[in-house]
């Protein structure tokens, strides 16, 4: 089936199987690989990606369903060499080790902030309960979201 | 410009390497820029997959790979029967047994590894997966540690010439039982534990996988594989395959955790290997996250019997008696001389007047493994039985479970200690350690609180727990792994520009060891941490060592690379005294 997706403000388009996953049509079609295959099953939140700005799990969902829908990764975040405060909030604050569940952290905890710019710590514990940190940074994490909420409007860094 | 000598001792206002430091690696990984196994992609590679047993135990009577083989995009369907041809059937553990690449004779395990298709892509592979026509004559499974020594228990490793039970090895002895029986015979207080502690799964959430890569024209092997021993994975592979270590080249890239799971070698890595010479192509294998948790190296699962006697208020003996479970092939993870890993560190932090321990391993039809998760090598399990089982005598003397510790402490004056399994701790203030931690925690503010609690009949319990661990996997003399020694090198260039390079054999899977190296680098040389880039993962481009596990990077490898800086800043300080025709102790 040939599947038109918007990934990141360019249209990609491509045939593809029915049953392709959209996390292979991400780091398959546009070879974007920051977004990460790690079960299969919705359970650890490494392939979190935005769909029209919801958070959804790109391995349990298939490319076709994404037709003429607005997909963004990990790699979109930096603009123009400038960080998103939710990236800089995860250097700042030690919030990432393997860095393997960071994307998708990333992306989880940004539609949280474009929707609730000033979290609790308990409303950012919900929000990422779907996402799996195995290295058990979630302290770190929670302090990263709230890093990048207190500068959300503040200058975008270097790292 | 600062250097070793004019910078004050490291304290914790002043950590070493310039100060605090935000880490280096963090920069890819922010921006999804890391190049985990599955980003690479080389030119015309293939994809496996595996065909995985549904049987914890049955008889293979055969297998029909035709069907598979018909699917279009199918290149190979690899039985065990094939890499027999290739001598690639059985491959050693680190635990010197041997496991079944592919299973032929039977499978032992549910889920383990029975046929390995190879296909132009992923999901072809796993189409072939159900095409392949395997017919099995189940067989009685044991899967509980306690019953495979029963008498009619099934005999699990009937490939093994001589095995008539399902023990995997002797019974493991420390201590003296003389001593420790007459410590209970002369006992005031004794205590009785069964302590199961089940099997759990280290589970990084990037799971395991290989790119095999071999090109028969030069006979080199190039594998792509997120292990946390690369060189010693590189020496197995050498031994496995027949060809020089040299003509093989592991690159790890970066790898999204490993907490023990990624330090042994599985069969599906054999597999990509004997693949990719089959296919003569790249073969990239990935398991799937069930896979990963069915067939990979788990941790725990002892099953302790425990006696514990104290005489005068003060803890006097040990006994104990374990069964390790290691499922249907031998591959525990531990490099001590004694078989059950630091287990002997199971008399704790006490002086005792003797103790006896006895582990015996057993095979089960259950994944092999028994990895250090998270500790060192089965530490977790005896601190977990030791501290259980004081915290239990003291609740049978009826006295404050760290009153009966600090009694019972090893004394600052007694190190160098010898416990009475055998094991020297070097040195060691436990009392006033727990003194500390007891304020930190407030611990009589607690035990106001329990009371009042108790009092309007709420309950809370206060736990309690002081161990001393083993870690820096490292001398020869008590260490070793398949012959290898636990050794460490690293390997430092000063450019003349003043930035280096250090290349260090551990293996970080997100512990941050190029912002640590360099780090202790910039300490010894006094050159700032930004400027020295830490080289790891390729093991044509950094020195022979063991790798990462156990808590050992920094004692050990820490250690080379501080050595190594101390050298070149002693020779450069030589050399640079001659030139300026000085002395170089005038040089700072």
């Amino acid at each position: 089936m040939q599947v038109t997706i918007n990934i990141n403000g360019e249209q990609v388009s491509r045939d593809v199987e029915p049953r392709q996953l959209l996390v292979h049509f991400i780091r398959d079609t546009p070879g974007l690989t920051g977004t990460h295959w790690g079960c299969d099953t919705s359970n650890c939140g490494a392939c979190v990606v935005l769909m029209d700005g919801r958070p959804v799990k790109s391995c349990t969902t298939l490319a076709v369903m994404c037709e003429g829908h607005e997909i963004r990764t990990v790699e979109s975040l930096e603009v123009d060499g400038r960080l998103d405060p939710i990236q800089q909030g995860f250097h700042e604050t030690h919030a990432l080790q393997c860095g393997f569940c960071t994307p998708g952290m990333l992306m989880t905890t940004r539609a949280l902030l474009d929707e609730n710019p000033n979290p609790t710590d308990e409303e950012i514990r919900v929000a990422i309960s779907g996402s799996i940190c195995r290295c058990t940074g979630y302290k770190n994490i929670v302090a990263a979201v709230q890093w990048a909420a207190e500068h959300q409007a503040g200058t975008r860094q270097e790292v | 410009m600062a250097t070793v000598e004019n910078l004050p001792s490291t304290t914790q206002e002043r950590p070493i390497g310039f100060g605090r430091l935000k880490r280096k690696e963090d920069a890819r990984f922010i921006r999804g820029k890391g190049n985990y196994l599955d980003d690479i992609r080389l030119p015309g590679m293939v994809h496996g997959a595996i065909l995985r047993s549904p049987f914890a135990h049955a008889r293979i009577l055969s297998i029909d790979t035709s069907r598979a083989l018909a699917l279009p995009g199918v290149a190979a369907v690899v039985t065990a029967k094939d890499l027999e041809t290739l001598g690639l059937a059985w491959m050693p553990t680190i635990s010197y047994d041997t496991q079944a690449v592919l299973a032929g004779d039977k499978v032992r395990f549910q889920g383990q590894e029975v046929a390995f298709v190879i296909a132009t892509d992923e999901y072809i592979a796993r189409d072939a997966l159900p095409l392949i026509d395997v017919e099995y004559e189940p067989l009685p499974a044991v899967v509980n540690a306690r019953k495979a020594l029963d008498p009619d228990a099934p005999l699990i490793r009937d490939d093994k010439t001589g095995q008539t039970d399902n023990l995997a090895s002797a019974t493991w002895e420390a201590g003296d039982e003389e001593a420790a029986d007459r410590a209970f015979a002369e006992a005031d207080t004794v205590v009785t534990r069964d302590i199961i502690y089940p099997r759990c799964h280290p589970a990084p959430l990037e799971t395991c996988g290989m790119i095999a890569d071999f090109n028969p024209q030069t006979g080199q092997l190039n594998i792509y594989n997120g292990n946390q021993a690369p060189h010693a994975h590189r020496t197995v592979y050498a031994q496995v395959a027949g060809l020089a270590e040299h003509m093989i080249r592991i690159q790890t890239g970066d790898i999204g955790g490993g907490f023990g799971n990624k330090v042994p070698i599985y069969p599906g890595y054999v597999c990509a290997i004997a693949g990719s010479i089959v296919a003569g192509a790249p073969v990239k294998w990935i398991e799937d996250r069930s896979e990963n948790l069915m067939s990979t190296g788990f941790a725990r699962d002892y099953v302790m019997h425990a006696e514990m006697c104290s005489k005068d208020g003060k803890i006097t003996g040990l006994r104990v008696d374990a069964i390790a479970d290691h499922g249907a092939f031998d591959s525990t993870a531990q490099p001590t001389k004694f078989p059950a890993g630091f287990f002997h560190i199971v008399c704790g932090s006490y002086d005792l007047q003797a103790s006896h321990v006895k582990v015996k391993a057993v095979y089960t039809n259950k994944a092999p493994g028994g990895v250090a998760y998270r500790c060192s090598f089965r530490i977790t399990e005896a601190v977990y039985l030791v501290e259980r089982m004081v915290s239990a005598l003291a609740l049978e003397m009826g006295v404050d479970p760290i009153e009966l510790r600090m009694r019972s402490f090893i004394a600052p004056e007694q190190f160098p200690y010898e416990t009475t399994t055998g094991w020297t701790y070097d040195s060691g203030n436990y009392a006033e350690t727990m003194r500390v931690a007891m304020d930190i925690a407030g611990y009589d503010d607690l035990l106001r609180e329990q009371a009042e609690k108790r009092e309007r009949g709420e309950l809370m319990g206060i736990g309690v727990s002081f161990f001393t661990e083993g870690v820096g996997a490292g001398p020869r003399k008590h260490m070793d792994i398949l012959g290898l020694a636990m050794n460490d090198g690293a390997d430092l260039r000063v450019h003349p520009s003043g930035k280096a390079v250090v290349s260090i054999s551990a293996q970080t899977q997100g512990q941050g060891h190029e912002t640590t190296f360099a780090q202790i680098v910039a300490e010894e040389l006094g050159i700032p941490p930004e400027d020295v880039q830490v080289r790891h993962g390729d093991t044509d481009r950094s020195p022979y060592g063991l790798g990462t596990y156990g808590s050992r990077s920094t004692p050990v490898s820490g250690a080379a690379v501080a050595v190594v800086s101390r050298k070149v800043r002693d020779r450069a300080r030589l050399i640079a005294a001659t030139m300026l025709e000085t002395r170089p102790e005038d040089l700072a």
